[in-house]
């Protein structure tokens, strides 16, 4: 697998981030040593192996659907960049 | 009273017969931090109600609310453990002002239990990191040598215990985050069973691996800790009910008849000599008091880094989406538009190790290249895990190094990833399987930098690990053993 500069871009698009200028040849260098490494995982034998996401067997967690109050809005607001009365503001997104 | 030399557990037993009180106690744990974190930045945040708390327990203590054996001891959080009202940082630009309108579970219930807490410790950004180097606040250093790093990513956590700046803390731990600093700082630390701590109010890295756990002197002091906070939690969907850990078992635990098995592949290429030999010497240390030790094969080892990163990435990637610069943290300014906004904000708050593995992250869950790397890495995991059950079944322990090395000069792997990352090679995969192990001090290389063995248990077994821990710490000095640099004598 090679890192190309065109799959560096669209790494940076999908996790909507913009490497600096001067780290981006470091960064694609980085992330193909570290790909490379990683692609080692082939090797292994894993035909007819259910991958697994939980160590321990998890049941569904149920509760009672009982209404409780939510954090108070101007709480929340407090770390809030940029608010406006009980909302948070951001830039225009509709036209 | 020679409060540096003291035990978490000891300093609560003076606390409750009287002969010191809370208030002198936090007063003593604040002098430390004056006197100690010039020096080697532990602390990111030292709150300022540290006295009036103390007070408030010294009160509780007497009227017999508080009853736990560490009510009125000083301790520390890292810094991704939110607390009410307390900034938060996770040691990223892009929480710099972020101050939670509540507190984690594990952090609550060391309230109830009459912790005092001193402040937030250092970690590397996000928990991304095996130095404490990536933090945006800046390096932590290892008392026992000011131009290494402590480990990380609880650097803080265990550089604040080895320093004396706090009888114990709160670490978390996601590929060794808890273990590999306890063992680069010759302290007792402990990763606890996957769900058996609650991650709630913890910011999250990689949500199927992360786990709360305890940094202290010794093995003892992490028992009472995880007394307190190995609770099922309803906030947390994965959290489990535990049989939690009984300190009376752990003091009174001895290894006879215990069998411990040690994989061949722990003592491969990579491994440090001294390093190899310490944890050699505690296994026959092990032997002698009467435990049955073996060694065995587990070749699965090689491929944990791989799936480690793989998975932890996928999910970082996924979980750090939240950092948008509208909810809270970081927001850059100047955005031409809502998308501008994003990624102008996630550029200039996250670091370049965040960067790196949100974009490995985005690579493995990518169209065309998740099943050769995310469901791989999850089968991978399978394995690792089933090949932990087969050891379990004829061990009772698994030990070896907890890291390849001792700590590493400061700046040493910052600018090669792939370096860094080969050091987790012990510790991830027993965050694939949702084990519990600790890393218990067992020796000093020539440098006089301090060495750990890794304690590897069965699910829930944290009171075998800890009191096999236990008992070692009985015949053994090294956990007593304090950084030369630090003042020997401190009384009160």
């Amino acid at each position: 697998m090679v890192i190309t500069d065109e799959l560096v871009t669209y790494l940076e698009a999908l996790g909507r981030i913009k490497l600096p200028e001067e780290s981006r040849a470091k960064a694609q260098n980085d992330l193909q040593e570290i790909l490379q490494y990683i692609d080692t995982l082939s090797e292994l034998d894993t035909e007819g192996i259910e991958p697994m996401s939980h160590a321990l067997p998890l049941t569904n967690v149920m509760r009672e659907d009982i209404v409780q109050p939510s954090a108070p809005a101007d709480e929340v607001l407090v770390n809030a960049p940029a608010k406006k009365d009980s909302y948070f503001l951001v830039p225009r997104s509709f036209e | 009273m020679n409060l540096e030399s003291m035990t978490a557990l000891e300093l609560g037993a003076a606390i409750k017969k009287g002969e010191i009180s809370a208030v002198e106690a936090a007063k003593f744990s604040l002098e430390q931090i004056d006197k100690y974190d010039r020096k080697f930045s532990c602390f990111v945040t030292v709150q300022d109600d540290v006295i009036s708390r103390a007070e408030e327990v010294q009160k509780k203590i007497c009227s017999g609310e508080y009853i736990s054996p560490l009510a009125g001891v000083p301790m520390g959080i890292k810094d991704n453990m939110c607390q009410k009202g307390i900034q938060t940082s996770c040691g990223s630009r892009m929480l710099y002002n972020f101050k939670p309108t509540y507190s984690a579970t594990a952090v609550e219930l060391m309230m109830n239990a009459g912790a005092v807490p001193l402040g937030k410790l250092n970690m590397d950004e996000f928990a991304m990191g095996s130095t404490s180097e990536t933090s945006w606040f800046g390096a932590t250093r290892n008392p026992w040598n000011i131009n290494c790093v402590p480990g990380g990513s609880s650097g803080g956590s265990a550089a604040a215990v080895a320093a004396g700046e706090c009888f114990y803390s709160l670490g978390s731990d996601t590929g060794g985050s808890i273990r590999q600093p306890a063992s680069f700082c010759g302290v007792t630390g402990i990763k606890p069973t996957y769900g058996s701590v609650s991650r709630f109010g913890l910011v999250a890295y990689a949500s199927s691996l992360d786990q709360i756990g305890p940094i202290a002197r010794n093995a003892a002091d992490c028992a009472a800790v995880l007394g307190e906070i190995m609770k099922q939690d309803k906030r947390d969907n994965t959290s489990v009910e535990t049989r939690g850990v009984d300190l009376q078992a752990v003091l009174n635990a001895d290894v006879k008849g215990m069998r411990i098995g040690i994989p061949t592949d722990f003592f491969g290429e990579g491994l440090d000599r001294e390093v190899a030999a310490a944890v050699e010497a505690a296994a026959k240390q092990l032997e002698s008091m009467g435990a049955a030790v073996e060694k065995f094969d587990m070749p699965i080892v090689k491929y944990a880094i791989p799936a480690y990163y793989i998975i932890a990435s996928a999910e970082a990637s996924s979980n750090l989406s939240r950092y948008d610069g509208i909810k809270y943290g970081y927001r850059a300014e100047n955005a031409a538009d809502l998308l501008d906004l994003y990624t102008k904000t996630r550029s200039e708050g996250f670091g370049m190790e965040v960067k790196r593995r949100i974009m490995l992250g985005c690579f493995v869950l990518s169209s065309g290249y998740y099943d050769a790397y995310y469901r791989k890495a999850l089968q991978a995991k399978a394995l690792i895990k089933s090949a932990f059950d087969r050891a379990f079944e004829k061990y009772d322990l698994i030990l070896g190094p907890v890291a390849p090395t001792t700590a590493l000069k400061i700046g040493e792997n910052l600018a090669d990833p792939l370096k860094m990352y080969l050091g987790d090679i012990y510790t991830v995969m027993i965050n694939l399987a949702g084990l519990p192990a600790a890393s218990v001090p067992c020796g000093f290389d020539s440098n006089g930098m301090p060495v750990g063995m890794h304690l590897i248990g069965n699910y829930f077994d944290e009171s075998k690990i800890l009191g096999a821990a236990h008992a070692y710490q009985q015949v053994t000095d090294w956990h007593t053993r304090r950084p030369a640099g630090l003042n020997s004598i401190q009384t009160i």
